[in-house]
Order: structure tokens, then C-alpha cells, then sequence
């Protein structure tokens, strides 16, 4: 039984301070949302609903309304799919590479997935300067996709690498004993079981890919910002909090729309698993 | 028990682990190259490390990343074991909704979280100013960011170690006359440690890896090293961000290595 008291002792302190410092914030930025630039303040009154017009493409200097933002959150999707997409097919397969090692080799090619894993997210795309400088390619669209896919290559393996860890071998036999030819065997016995990996392993990459903006920022160019970028810029240069702010919310609401859809599918479980 | 793996399997393997390892490899080479704007190779040298070591604001920004992620791990392993004790502990009935409001730090885009804490500080410093209060300080508005986004992590990692046992456990201490705090200390504690250890370490890589978060929360005036690196970044590549990048990696490297052979499960005689 959880009483008041065993309440606080627990679980309330951390209840409170998530409370506060994530649910009060995100209440204060839909209020900001609302509200409108000012020259001394950063916000001021009175309400509106210009900030939301304007994300969904109204531009009230012309009065008309464009593709612009539609335009922004489309590349941001489509790199985001992208880049996740080549994750898979570099990482799938090197997956089944390492779960067939001897414990020995898996243990080390394990360590040396870990350390880029690991290593500062800032350096390993700063990295990517150097190397793709000499070829032209800083800043362009390519050096941001490349950036993307390394920095989160290893998110995407080693759930799938738990997965293939846990796969039951002798259901490939069965398959085989049976008469299926290699692919059929793969797709019916073994691919099924690598489902929950595979699939957390997507979400682990498109969420974080869908919402950067430091890759596009330091290997991409302005012409191909993202909808971090444009949310980035709302608090640097543009200095348009209310815009800012409601841009935020509808990043946030692709992400929590394609996490309860999943958490529809997989249940509670599978949502804890993703952690 | 060792299988073969198809050799074009192989060639794979090897080719993703080159592309994973040639930026780190590229990075360290070029913080020994002696030439300013170095895309090409200009002899060996190590002034560029003397270059960083003598930078004073290298030293403080280093200084301030240990001191965050040190106290913010603190703090969060606390606040997080105490959720994951309580989640293990007691039948929920806002279960499904905890969990929701422990998943979201995680899940929701580091440039939201950051944004929104930057207007919920700005929107607490105009009301202290009413007060006649200021509040302008980098160092606590990133230690109370960083706590934020590391309380779930522990919680949950310390509520899976957990999931084995039942309360039975607790039940039978008390049984045998442990006070309630004893039955926590002696039986509780003991069997949650290697989660709580393992929910701190990644605290606290998380805290000295983040950028995004303390980016929007740090006001000027107060930087980590990833915030460092980045304004370095944007004003041109320079050969001592590169000797830093490869010291950063080398850190890496060793603690990850140590680590490993510390936490390998003993050889069975």
C-alpha cells in the first residue's frame, strides 16, 4: 500500500522535481506560444494565435499562406528516414556478425561499438569536418546525412545485437529440415525474432536523427536547415520565443504521436524496453 | 559455440567498423599536424597540446564539466533510486501515467527539454527580480537541467535490476524482526546496488557528454566543454580543438577499457 507518507519517501521526491522541471516548463512554453515578441521584454501580451498560424505556414506580412514550414518538417522526416534507413542496413547485418562470434571476439568487437557510442557526440561530428572538407562537401546536405548515420549507427545496433543474441537457432533448422530455401527460411524463422530489436533500434535512431539540430548546424548549410535548426535559431538570432516555442510543440507532437503508436502496438512493455 | 559467417558478412563488418573508426583515426592524426589551417600534412607536432593546456578557458570549462556532472549525478542517483525503489515496491494505480512522465525526459528531443527549461528560467528570473531577487547563475541552472534528464535513467535502471524480486523479500526481514529501515539497508540496498552503480555511471556520461541542454541553459558567461568545442567550432576549425577532441577520445577509450575489465564477470574455475 502506498500512503501519503511512504509517498514522499519514495517515489514523491523525484515525482516533484520532474514536475517541476519538465511539465512546469512545458506549460510556460505553450503559455509563450501564445503570446508575442517584444522589442525590450522577450514576451509580451497580448494573446494570440499568430505563432501557430505562422507553423503552419501563414505568413502575416503577405497575408498568404505557404509551404514553407511543411517544406522544413518534410527534409527534417525525410533525412531523419533516411539516415535511419542506411543505419539499418549498415547495422543489421553487422549485428548477425557479431552475436556468431566466439565470447572472446564478441567481447571486442562489442567494446569497439561502445566507444564511439560513448565518445562525445560534438567531436565525432566535428570529425567529419576534416574528412569531408578536402572534398567540398562542409556544408552541404550529403556531410549532414553522413554525420547523421555515424552518429547514430551505434544506437541502432546494439538493440538489434540483443536481439539476435536471444534468437533460437534451431527454429532456422526446422525451416530448413523442412524444405524452405535460404531467404523464405530467414524471412519466416529468423527475421520475426529480431522484430523488437529492429524496431527499437528504428526509434532510437529517427527520434534523435527527426530532432537535432547539431549535425545540419555544424556539417550542413542554411539552405538545408532542419526544423531543430529553425527552432534553434527562434532562441539565437531570430530571438522569436512565441514561434519558437510553438514550432517545439509540433516537433514534439510528431514524436509522442509515432511513440504512442508504437507504445498502441508493443505495450508498456516494449516501452520500457526502448530504455 | 563458434559459427561461420559468410565471408561477403564479414567484408561488411569490417567496412562499417572502418567507417566507424576513420573520423576518430583522422581526428587524432591532424592534432599532430603542424600546420594552421591543415587540410594537408605538414609534419609532426605536439604544440597544439601545448596550445590547449595553456588556453585558461579550456581549464575552467573542463573544471565546470566535472563539477556538474559530479553533483547533478549525485543528486539524480538519489532522487532516481528512491522512484525505482518506490516503482518496485508498491502496486501503482497511476502506474501506466508514471511511466509515461519517466519516459518523457528520454524521449522527447533534447532541443525541446532545453528550450523550455531556458523560458522557465527566464520566467522564474522575472518574478525573483519582482522580488527584488536576482538569479543569474549558469553553474545552478545547468545542474538542475542535467538532474532532470538523469533522474529517469537511474529510476529505471535501477527498477530493472530489481524486476526479479518479489516484496516477499522485504516481508521476510521484517518477519524475522528488521526494523523498517534495517530491512531497507540489509536486504533492499544491497540486491538494488549494481543497478544503482549502473544508473550513476550513465548519469554521469550523460551529464559530461550533453551539449544540446546545456547549451540553452547555460546563459553566457558559463560553458562546458561541449559547449566550448561548439562556439570553437563555428568560428573555423582549429588544430588545438582537434588535440582536445583526440584527449577527449583517448579519456574515452581508457575509461570504457577499464570499465570493461572491472565489471567482466570471474572466470568459473
Amino acid at each position: 500500500m502506498l500512503t501519503v507518507r511512504r509517498f514522499f519517501a519514495t517515489l514523491g521526491p523525484g515525482v516533484l522535481w520532474l514536475a517541476v522541471f519538465l511539465i512546469v516548463p512545458a506549460l510556460v512554453m505553450l503559455g509563450y506560444s501564445f503570446l508575442t515578441r517584444t522589442d525590450l521584454a522577450q514576451v509580451g501580451g497580448p494573446w494570440t494565435l499568430e505563432s501557430w498560424q505562422r507553423v503552419f505556414g501563414y505568413d502575416a506580412l503577405f497575408q498568404e499562406w505557404t509551404a514553407d514550414n511543411a517544406r522544413v518538417l518534410w527534409r527534417s522526416v525525410w533525412v531523419a528516414g533516411l539516415s535511419t534507413a542506411l543505419c539499418v542496413l549498415m547495422g543489421y547485418p553487422l549485428a548477425f556478425y557479431i552475436a556468431r562470434q566466439d565470447a572472446r571476439r564478441k567481447n571486442l568487437l562489442l567494446l569497439l561499438l561502445i566507444i564511439p557510442f560513448w565518445t562525445n557526440f560534438l567531436i565525432r561530428v566535428y570529425a567529419w569536418i576534416l574528412i569531408l572538407r578536402p572534398f567540398d562537401l562542409v556544408p552541404s546536405l550529403t556531410a549532414t546525412l553522413l554525420g547523421m548515420v555515424y552518429a547514430f549507427v551505434p544506437f541502432f545496433v546494439l538493440p538489434v545485437y540483443s536481439s539476435v543474441e536471444k534468437i533460437d537457432w534451431r527454429l532456422l533448422e526446422a525451416a530448413q529440415d523442412l524444405g524452405a530455401p535460404p531467404a523464405r527460411a530467414f524471412m519466416t524463422a529468423v527475421f520475426p525474432q529480431t522484430l523488437p530489436g529492429l524496431v527499437a533500434g528504428i526509434l532510437l535512431t529517427f527520434i534523435p536523427a527527426l530532432g537535432t539540430f547539431v549535425v545540419s548546424d555544424i556539417l550542413g548549410g542554411a539552405k538545408t536547415a532542419l526544423v531543430g535548426n529553425l527552432i534553434q535559431n527562434q532562441f539565437g538570432q531570430a530571438g522569436d520565443w512565441p514561434y519558437g516555442s510553438a514550432l517545439s510543440f509540433l516537433l514534439m507532437g510528431v514524436v509522442l504521436l509515432g511513440l504512442w503508436g508504437y507504445a498502441r502496438t508493443a505495450g508498456q512493455k516494449g516501452l520500457e524496453e526502448l530504455v | 559455440m563458434i559459427r561461420r559467417t559468410h565471408p561477403a558478412l564479414t567484408a561488411w563488418a569490417w567496412l562499417v567498423y572502418a567507417f566507424l573508426y576513420l573520423p576518430i583515426i583522422v581526428l587524432v592524426v591532424f592534432s599532430f599536424n603542424d600546420s594552421r589551417f591543415g587540410a594537408t600534412w605538414a609534419g609532426f607536432t605536439t604544440k597544439w597540446y601545448g596550445v590547449l593546456f595553456a588556453r585558461a578557458d579550456v581549464r575552467e570549462a573542463l573544471a565546470h564539466t566535472l563539477e556538474i556532472a559530479l553533483l547533478s549525478t549525485l543528486v539524480s542517483t538519489v532522487l532516481g533510486t528512491l522512484v525505482g525503489l518506490g516503482l518496485w515496491r508498491y502496486t501503482l494505480r497511476f502506474r501506466t501515467a508514471l511511466t509515461g512522465l519517466l519516459v518523457l525526459p528520454i524521449v522527447i528531443p533534447d532541443v525541446v527539454m532545453g528550450v523550455s527549461l531556458l523560458m522557465f528560467y527566464s520566467f522564474v528570473r522575472a518574478g525573483l527580480e519582482r522580488l527584488g531577487w536576482t538569479f543569474d547563475n549558469g553553474f545552478w541552472t545547468v545542474l538542475l537541467a542535467h538532474v532532470t534528464f538523469q533522474i529517469s535513467y537511474v529510476a529505471l535502471t535501477v527498477r530493472s535490476r530489481l524486476a526479479g524480486y518479489g516484496p516477499e523479500l522485504e516481508e521476510a526481514a521484517r518477519d524475522l524482526g528488521a526494523t523498517g529501515l534495517r530491512s531497507f539497508t540489509h536486504v533492499v540496498l544491497p540486491l538494488a546496488l549494481p543497478g544503482v552503480l549502473a544508473g550513476a555511471l550513465l548519469a554521469f556520461t550523460l551529464s559530461l557528454d550533453d551539449f544540446v541542454v546545456t547549451y540553452f541553459t547555460s546563459g553566457s558567461g558559463f560553458s562546458t566543454l561541449p559547449v566550448l568545442i561548439y562556439t570553437n567550432v563555428k568560428r573555423g576549425v582549429t588544430p588545438d580543438i582537434n588535440a582536445l577532441s583526440a584527449l577527449l577520445v583517448l579519456v574515452t577509450v581508457v575509461a570504457i577499457v577499464a570499465a570493461n575489465a572491472l565489471l567482466r564477470p570471474r572466470r568459473q574455475p
